[in-house]
């Protein structure tokens, strides 16, 4: 039967528009290195890895694993590579972490990277399919029908999306590896910017970064003997669903309410607005957070905005949303998954400094891809299970 | 580790591989394929635990080419799913590690490649370090060429070496409906064909492939319900080693050696080795590396040599090998997957019937 399995390791880069002062494999090694001196472990320690990133055509290298084996000191280990769409971060997290629970190993690190100085993402996710819609401009193009239709279905007033755009960039200036950095952001700033996809504003949408994130994932014994306060793995789940046939609702998919009802169940959570103190949730599209908040089960369907709109989702509110500053304010993509996992960890263990939620002991990390249809979360808690 | 869970391939189905498939797309040259390996497994679809896949952009020259081929699985209502850029075999084990956990009893296994959309020569350059090594534009077969070049001057295999392991796999790829390349060839006449790239002639490489395949997994019970013979993983593990070919010694295999033991290879009287052996030279390399002796039937569907769709040339080695056991062919098979230039990286599996 399963093992306990605890992160026990964080670390993240400076996530920047271009790290042109590293290479791929210089990225993710200063996010791995970071993670190993914060577990208190030398590289010899490690047992396996396992390797997360988005679609290989964002930095034209095929499997890149093959190439990072040796920055990621995976020589004579297994290495390992995930892909699931913009949820790999949050996989990754999830398979190392089952590699601990099933007992394979007993310390796994991590990794997760997107380097899109590389390449230009927003035009390598806009293929044409054969026999399929297009997904026009980017994934904005994508989901900018998702929200309008969303923002129809609940009747929310059109500011709610500019409200997260300036709580999550706030949110940012209290994370000193977030990419956003903008002490001038403002409600009219956000709202006096292009229009990209209608209703989506340039300042609500996710930036383009350079950045890696690692965990050092443990068991019972490594987390005992770890440097720092161990944060414990609750629950993992992943869900899939097509991306497209009939009926299907984009806006509050049934994969996402399946995964995170499997979640709070390995969590023993009943009341997740109540017993859940922080989220992390990946909101690429300022919207994305109420529509969420609802797909979790923090709010009744067509009754997320209000939460938001009340300021529940801000630092200080009932339910802290993205302290770090989310995906909008730092947006590796095949990381942005792992990043969530990771400040989930980063709060249960008190160590997110100016942007903790203070006496955070029950956290979600979450992370979506594809058509809205790919899920994967977890949940960390301070407390041992 | 503690002592794993039993788990055991139960059913495997795949797609005659062919030189290029013109008619069906990723998800059409799937949906045959899983339909029987359900369908053989006993296993309701609905049923199964866990689904996971392996494929890689490059070879449609698209990102995102597994979200389609989700369509194949009908996943719906949502199911439990991953996906690794990685031949299908990786896949197997992600599902194997799944299976562990005690929650779940049965996996679906599956993976796709058309390695005739581009050139692959050229696609799997992508493959290299992107700074030092890409930029030279060494293709496949010259590094597997730099890599036979380096075993026969260490004086442990020759040309006719290889030209034997090439006619006995197409020889007995003649014996294997999903093998698209076969024949009785003669190694004398072989060695008289010239060079493709030296010291490889055109009958060490691979062919080019298209294909698919799937694998039902179940643990304990199940297992022992739905198959009178079910091909139990006595053990399973994976290596890999430094990237760069200089860095390594390219006639040994390091990494399957250490995979071959935290498997069990060495403590279990092996019949049967499918191989992931995509050039001639590097099934020397392998037999060399798991202690292979000459009582071992290795590769009797023809191996990579016989068919190599990308990605699921792997998979279908333990495939091949779990029907072996499944059908009483044989009692323990060794199932073998490779990935990265020059054998870089493998996964090394014991499988057997109780």
């Amino acid at each position: 039967m399963s093992q306990l399995c605890a992160v026990i390791g964080i670390g993240q880069t400076k996530y920047a528009t271009k790290r042109d002062d590293l290479s791929i494999a210089g990225l993710v090694r200063e996010a791995a290195q970071r993670a190993l001196e914060d577990a208190g472990l030398t590289w010899k320690d490690i047992d396996a890895v396992v390797l997360g990133k988005a679609p290989d055509t964002f930095e034209g290298v095929m499997m890149p694993e093959l190439y990072l084996a040796d920055a990621l000191g995976a020589a004579g280990k297994p290495m390992f590579r995930v892909h699931t769409a913009g949820s790999v971060g949050g996989s990754t997290a999830n398979v190392a972490a089952h590699l601990v629970q099933a007992g394979v190993h007993e310390r796994v690190l991590t990794v997760a990277f997107e380097k899109q100085s590389e390449s230009d993402a927003m035009w390598a996710l806009s293929p044409k399919y054969p026999f399929q819609p297009p997904l026009l401009a980017g994934a904005g193009g994508y989901f900018a029908p998702l929200v309008r239709s969303y923002i129809r279905r609940a009747g929310a007033p059109a500011d709610v999306g500019i409200q997260v755009a300036v709580k999550d960039r706030l949110h940012a200036l209290k994370n000193p590896y977030a990419h956003l950095q903008m002490p001038e952001i403002s409600t009219e700033m956000v709202k006096a910017s292009p229009m990209l996809w209608d209703p989506i504003r340039y300042l609500e949408t996710c930036p383009s970064s350079d950045g890696a994130c690692a965990m050092v994932l443990g068991n019972e014994q490594a987390a005992r003997k770890a440097a720092n306060k161990p944060a414990w793995v609750r629950g993992t789940s992943m869900r899939s669903e097509p991306a497209m046939f009939a009926g299907r609702d984009q806006v509050l998919p049934r994969a996402g309410r399946e995964c995170a009802a499997d979640v709070y169940k390995q969590a023993g959570v009943t009341n997740p607005r109540k017993q859940i103190d922080v989220a992390e949730i990946y909101v690429p599209f300022s919207w994305f957070e109420p529509m969420w908040l609802e797909n979790l089960g923090f709010a009744e369907p067509n009754e997320g905005w209000k939460m938001t709109a009340s300021g529940a989702t801000a630092l200080g509110g009932e339910l802290p949303i993205n302290p770090s500053g989310g995906v909008l304010s730092s947006n590796p993509i095949g990381a942005s998954g792992m990043i969530r996992f990771a400040e989930a960890a980063l709060q249960v263990r008190g160590q997110a400094g100016a942007h903790q939620v203070d006496g955070a002991r029950m956290a979600m990390g979450h992370a979506y891809g594809g058509a809205s249809q790919f899920f994967s979360m977890w949940m960390v808690s301070s407390d041992r299970p | 580790m503690s002592t794993p869970r039993d788990v055991a391939i139960v059913s495997f189905a795949q797609r005659p591989a062919v030189r290029a498939e013109r008619q069906a797309d990723d998800t059409e040259m799937l949906l045959p394929v899983l339909t029987e390996a359900i369908a053989r497994s006993g296993i309701a679809k609905k049923d199964l635990g866990f689904t996971c896949s392996g494929s890689c952009d490059y070879l449609i020259g698209r990102p995102f080419s597994f979200v389609s081929a989700l369509d194949a699985v009908g996943a719906w209502p949502p199911i439990s799913e991953s996906h690794v850029e990685m031949d299908g075999a990786f896949a197997l084990y992600e599902a194997w590690v799944r299976l562990q956990h005690g929650d779940i009893d049965s996996a679906l296994v599956y993976s796709f490649g058309k390695s005739s959309l581009g050139n692959l020569r050229e696609v799997m350059v992508m493959q290299l370090d992107p700074y030092v090594l890409a930029p030279l534009w060494p293709d496949s077969i010259a590094l597997a060429a730099l890599q036979a070049r380096a075993l026969i001057d260490s004086g442990r295999a020759s040309e006719r070496d290889m030209a034997e392991v090439a006619a006995r796999s197409r020889r007995s790829a003649l014996a294997n409906a999903n093998a698209h390349v076969k024949g009785d060839f003669d190694v004398d006449q072989l060695l008289r064909e010239p060079h493709l790239v030296a010291p490889l002639r055109k009958h060490d490489c691979p062919p080019i492939s298209d294909g698919a395949a799937a694998i039902v997994l179940a643990a304990g019970d199940l297992a022992r319900k739905v198959c009178a013979r079910p091909a139990w993983i006595r053990g399973i593990d994976h290596r890999i080693e430094p990237h760069s070919p200089g860095a390594r010694d390219l006639t040994r295999s390091s990494s399957t050696k250490i995979a071959g033991q935290k498997a069990g290879v060495a403590e279990a009287d092996i019949d049967v080795a499918e191989l992931h052996a995509p050039f001639s030279h590097q099934e020397i390399i392998l037999r060399d590396a798991l202690g292979l002796g000459a009582s071992v039937d290795v590769n009797p569907s023809g191996g990579a040599l016989g068919a190599n769709p990308m990605m699921v040339a792997g998979l279908t080695r333990f495939g091949e090998a779990a029907s072996r056991i499944i059908d009483g062919r044989a009692r323990r098979a060794v199932a073998h997957a490779t990935s990265g230039p020059c054998l870089q990286q493998n996964l090394v599996a014991v499988l057997e019937a109780r």
